[in-house]
């Protein structure tokens, strides 16, 4: 045990800060209301929608939670539940198998809600376009506001396209 | 009457300091993961945001649903009266004692489960289950370990419990006290929902207890499940920390006394708040069908307090 703290103690912070992004790649795609991104600023919980991706940007998004990502000095964090939820990260093109949950996870979000899509596929279906067991790209489906491209996308990206919902950090507007 | 004006404050004091605590600990865990974390003060801004959004309810959902938040709040409230939170006797001392607190939490608790139950649910029946499994095991630790107290005292009031401690300050470091603390901290882990018993950051819905019930709530129910679920955390670790350790708890009603009292609580929180997030980074959680075994040393510890302070009585 006194082993375990030692460690602790000398490792120190390793979160490191979120800089300004080397090419914004975020784009923000719909003008998020000023009211919500004023009650959702400080706080925001999310729920991670997988609709049919290969899970690489779920990887991507496991660092987020992670020391050095660390999303949560922002105010943000997962949950387990839409109801709970104030933002959907969808991830993946829509399959026709997740169509319906992904909508009716939208619709079991509380008001006011943000949707950021991740990934390529979320937005153009990359190498699954045209594929018989996929029906689009996520804004198809569900409104989104903002998307953040990359196959994945780093998750400092990711943090960015959440943040840019929330007008706290700069995007590309589209 | 001025007993009445410390009863409100105290009330009053426990609604502000339930969400900075639960921030606390959840920032001494961050810091002790080496990340920075959010702020202890992030709670409040959660609670600002839940009251101002809208509220979903299921098509299945019955009068029960919307009901129990309410109850689960108003239960926690009326046990913040109750317990010597920064003042020894107080007005409402004779309208409930140890047994009262017990069941009163456990009014909330059981509330919790039928609303869990109420939308039908897979998560939310397994949740309650799991939960009145717990708290059928914890329950009954809590009045004992209290009753270790109470046998020293002569009387199960806790405000004359904190009232006998300080007008006799060896008893602190009996034998039975300090079997009682153990059996109250192991049975405080399990009833707030904390590690090893329950993981309160987890997402993964077949490792829930506490989650797994409020999985359908949202907007201002869902902010009232939490801040009952804080204000349960502050009033165990208050137990904890002045039925134990009584020193700074306000004996006459004057203004340094008290703004001795409210300091002193805060410092005692604070320190349990780290130990809880130590113990928290240091165990990883228990196997659910071991969680029983670990309730039965508390409550073994608890009989042996009870025993031991009859004893050398």
């Amino acid at each position: 045990m006194p082993a375990l703290f030692r460690k602790i103690l000398q490792t120190g912070l390793v979160t490191e800060p979120l800089g300004p992004a080397e090419a914004e790649i975020v784009q923000l795609v719909a003008q998020v209301d000023r009211q919500a991104q004023r009650l959702l600023g400080r706080a925001l919980a999310i729920r991670e929608v997988d609709a049919g991706s290969c899970n690489g940007c779920e990887i991507e998004i496991t660092g987020l939670t992670g020391p050095v990502y660390d999303s949560e000095r922002f105010g943000i964090q997962f949950v387990a539940s839409p109801r709970h939820a104030d933002l959907l990260l969808v991830t993946g093109p829509v399959t026709r198998n997740m169509e319906v949950p992904l909508r009716k996870t939208y619709e079991a979000t509380p008001d006011p809600k943000l949707v950021v899509a991740v990934g390529d596929c979320a937005q153009t279906c990359g190498v699954f376009r045209g594929s018989y067991a996929v029906i689009g790209s996520v804004d198809k489906v569900i409104p989104v506001d903002v998307f953040v491209p990359g196959c994945p996308p780093e998750p400092a990206d990711i943090l960015r396209g959440i943040l840019a919902a929330l007008d706290r950090v700069s995007a590309q507007r589209a | 009457m001025t007993g009445y004006v410390f009863e409100m404050v105290q009330g009053v004091l426990a609604l502000l300091l339930a969400p900075g605590l639960a921030g606390f600990v959840r920032w001494v865990k961050a810091r002790l993961q080496n990340r920075r974390g959010a702020p202890p003060w992030q709670p409040y801004f959660e609670l600002r945001k839940l009251f101002g959004k809208e509220v979903i309810v299921s098509s299945n959902a019955s009068w029960l649903f919307r009901f129990a938040p309410y109850v689960i709040f108003a239960s926690a409230i009326a046990v913040t009266l109750l317990v010597p939170l920064i003042a020894a006797p107080l007005p409402f001392d004779g309208m409930g004692d140890l047994l009262m607190v017990v069941y009163l939490l456990l009014l909330g608790t059981f509330f919790l489960a039928l609303a869990g139950l109420d939308v039908g649910t897979a998560f939310g029946g397994m949740g309650a289950s799991r939960e009145m499994t717990v708290a059928a095991i914890a329950e009954p630790t809590i009045a004992l370990a209290i009753f270790g107290l109470a046998l020293g005292a002569g009387s199960t009031n806790l405000g004359r419990i904190v009232t006998q401690t300080l007008a006799n300050p060896a008893v602190a470091v009996s034998p039975g006290r300090l079997l009682a603390f153990a059996a109250l901290f192991i049975v405080t882990l399990a009833e707030t929902g904390r590690l090893p018993v329950d993981n309160p950051a987890t997402h993964l819905e077949l490792t829930m207890i506490h989650e797994a019930m409020i999985l359908e709530y949202s907007g201002r129910y869902l902010a009232l499940i939490e801040w009952g679920a804080w204000l349960k955390l502050t009033i165990f670790f208050t137990l904890l920390a002045n039925l134990f350790v009584p020193w700074g708890v306000a004996t006459t009603f004057d203004p340094a006394a008290l703004a001795l009292a409210v300091a002193s609580l805060i410092v005692k929180l604070a320190v349990l708040g780290v130990i809880i997030a130590v113990v928290e980074t240091r165990v990883a959680k228990l196997r659910l069908f071991r969680v029983p075994e670990l309730l039965g040393v508390s409550f073994v510890l608890a009989l042996l307090a009870v025993t031991s302070s009859f004893l050398l009585k």
